[in-house]
């Protein structure tokens, strides 16, 4: 009887009981099914034709592109962001912190409405841009990078303060104890120290980025080359034209996938 | 015994589809609750046509003690593509015939549709129209920021053609998805001119005006509506097609701006 209970165990293996396996597979099935059903209705055979169209090559180019700048810009500002948050005790760091993340669970419509209303023409900052710089936002690409840098900067404060947290802080006081003055310390030992949390934020930021499309759709309109990027025309592609949308959706699918696939590695070691 | 427990199973699974109903519509809809399911009438209705069928389906109710008008607004093309995925409405009223012909192609509509209104479009500027816009052409003017729709929805064809007409080439700065988005950057202050709906203008005449122009008359849109062939509600799907078409429901549809067919 003991014997036959000890079999069992050991024939189940550690940590695979059917209890979590079903919902796992259920699970992992919910999220693959859309993304073979988008692959199932391709349309192969138009293929090449439908992506050597004009609007297509160049919502896609709009698309890296903007999604890139956004990413800098989320560097720019969000590394030392998240550096004040994991290395600098202040009163109401927590509020901040919550403050920070609120654009992750923030309807991406509300962002872009925000937005405008900081930015438009008559917002509180953007009347003010507009009538001392000539310098609108909404309508524009720098619009565009704005909505996604909004949406995306989350991702990558949240991955790069989490790296500082896991990091060992002696390296730095050893630094400083050696002489090193505190940018040298943040460059020299700090940012090596949380390269890979510092790269899964920016390529997590830069595929959301990539895919946002409420904000930018409310802030920066819709204009081909200029303001529309692949998420919008998929959506106006669904009006008119279901396998165009499909195939719009693909080529994000594919981008997506490939960037995110290729730095798997450098994720998993993340600290 | 059995019928009872039939009956309340029915009632459960009628309630959860109309709430699934409403949710694919984006919850736009007024869902009243009690009421038999055969009481029921399951109306998608144009973005469009959101205040005047809201009212009309008050109406409906008052003039039909017992039924309830389950409203589910969206764009036409959206509604027209749920529908053909089998999702259990009475009535379809689309703000293009484009979209009306994909449900009849279908095989899903019960009969032929019928253009109950037509809407015209008009420039909507910001209330007081501070640029003196007074017709198409002053929107090509440099420093006029206009909105448009994108040609993918209807409002953005109806646009085109009458920009055609008037001869005037522009460059907007932004194509919206549907005309309430390009409405909203007027009334946000981000354009200073749409292309719009009447209907919609007047909707919203606490933030702008609308500006007439002749040129409108050569691109209207006409407003067909159907029943629909498997609507769970035939009857009242066709009770409810005809009070839209009687004396009161187009007194509402033309006091909302739509013209009479």
């Amino acid at each position: 009887m003991t014997r036959t209970h000890g079999g069992r165990l050991r024939r189940r293996g550690p940590g695979v009981p059917v209890a979590l396996l079903l919902p796992a597979v259920l699970g992992l099935v919910f999220l693959v099914l859309p993304l073979v059903g988008l692959v199932a209705r391709t349309p192969w055979a138009d293929l090449p034709q439908r992506l050597a169209a004009p609007g297509v090559l160049t919502a896609l180019r709009l698309s890296l592109l903007s999604a890139t700048l956004a990413t800098l810009l989320c560097l720019l500002l969000g590394v030392p962001l998240a550096w004040l948050l994991a290395r600098v005790e202040f009163p109401g760091r927590r509020l901040v912190r919550a403050l920070v993340t609120v654009p992750l669970v923030l309807p991406p419509v509300v962002g872009g409405v925000a937005l405008l209303l900081v930015f438009g023409r008559r917002g509180l900052l953007g009347g003010w841009l507009d009538a001392t710089f000539g310098i609108t936002l909404p309508f524009t690409t720098a619009g565009v990078v704005l909505a996604e840098a909004f949406v995306a900067m989350p991702f990558l404060v949240i991955a790069v303060e989490g790296a500082l947290r896991g990091a060992d802080g002696r390296y730095e006081e050893a630094a400083a104890t050696l002489g090193a003055g505190r940018w040298t310390t943040f460059t020299h030992v700090t940012l090596p120290l949380v390269a890979p949390g510092l790269a899964a934020g920016a390529v997590l930021c830069w595929a959301r980025a990539l895919g946002e499309f409420g904000a930018t759709i409310t802030f920066a309109g819709n204009y081909p080359g200029r303001t529309q990027t692949m998420p919008l025309a998929v959506y106006l592609a669904l009006e008119t034209d279901v396998q165009a949308a499909v195939v719009l959706s693909l080529v994000l699918l594919t981008v997506s996938v490939a960037i995110l696939a290729g730095l798997r590695d450098r994720w998993i070691t993340s600290p | 015994m059995r019928a009872a427990g039939r009956s309340r199973t029915v009632a459960v699974v009628a309630a959860v589809i109309t709430a699934l109903v409403a949710l694919a519509g984006c919850g736009a809809g007024t869902t009243a609750g009690g009421g038999s399911t055969d009481g029921t009438v399951t109306v998608f209705a144009a973005a469009s046509l959101t205040e005047s069928f809201t009212r009309i389906g008050r109406d409906f109710e008052a003039a039909h003690p017992g039924t309830t008008v389950v409203l589910n607004f969206a764009g036409s093309a959206a509604l027209a593509a749920q529908i053909n995925q089998g999702a259990p409405a009475d009535v379809f009223a689309s703000a293009a015939t484009r979209n009306m012909t994909t449900v009849a192609e279908a095989g899903n509509a019960d009969g032929d549709p019928v253009v109950f209104v037509r809407n015209q479009l008009v420039v909507a500027v910001p209330r007081g129209n501070p640029q003196g816009v007074a017709g198409l052409a002053d929107l090509a003017r440099p420093g006029v920021k206009v909105a448009l729709c994108a040609e993918q929805v209807p409002c953005g064809v109806a646009a085109r053609t009458a920009l055609d007409a008037a001869s005037v080439a522009l460059t907007p700065v932004t194509l919206e998805q549907d005309v309430r988005g390009a409405l909203s950057k007027v009334r946000l202050g981000e354009v200073d001119a749409a292309i719009v709906y009447r209907t919609d203008a007047l909707a919203a005449t606490a933030d702008v005006t609308a500006v007439e122009f002749p040129e409108s008359a050569r691109a209207v849109n006409d407003y067909p509506i159907v029943a629909l062939r498997d609507a769970p509600n035939p009857d009242g799907a066709r009770a409810f097609v005809a009070y839209v078409r009687s004396e009161r429901g187009r007194a509402v549809l033309t006091g909302a701006g739509f013209q009479a067919p």
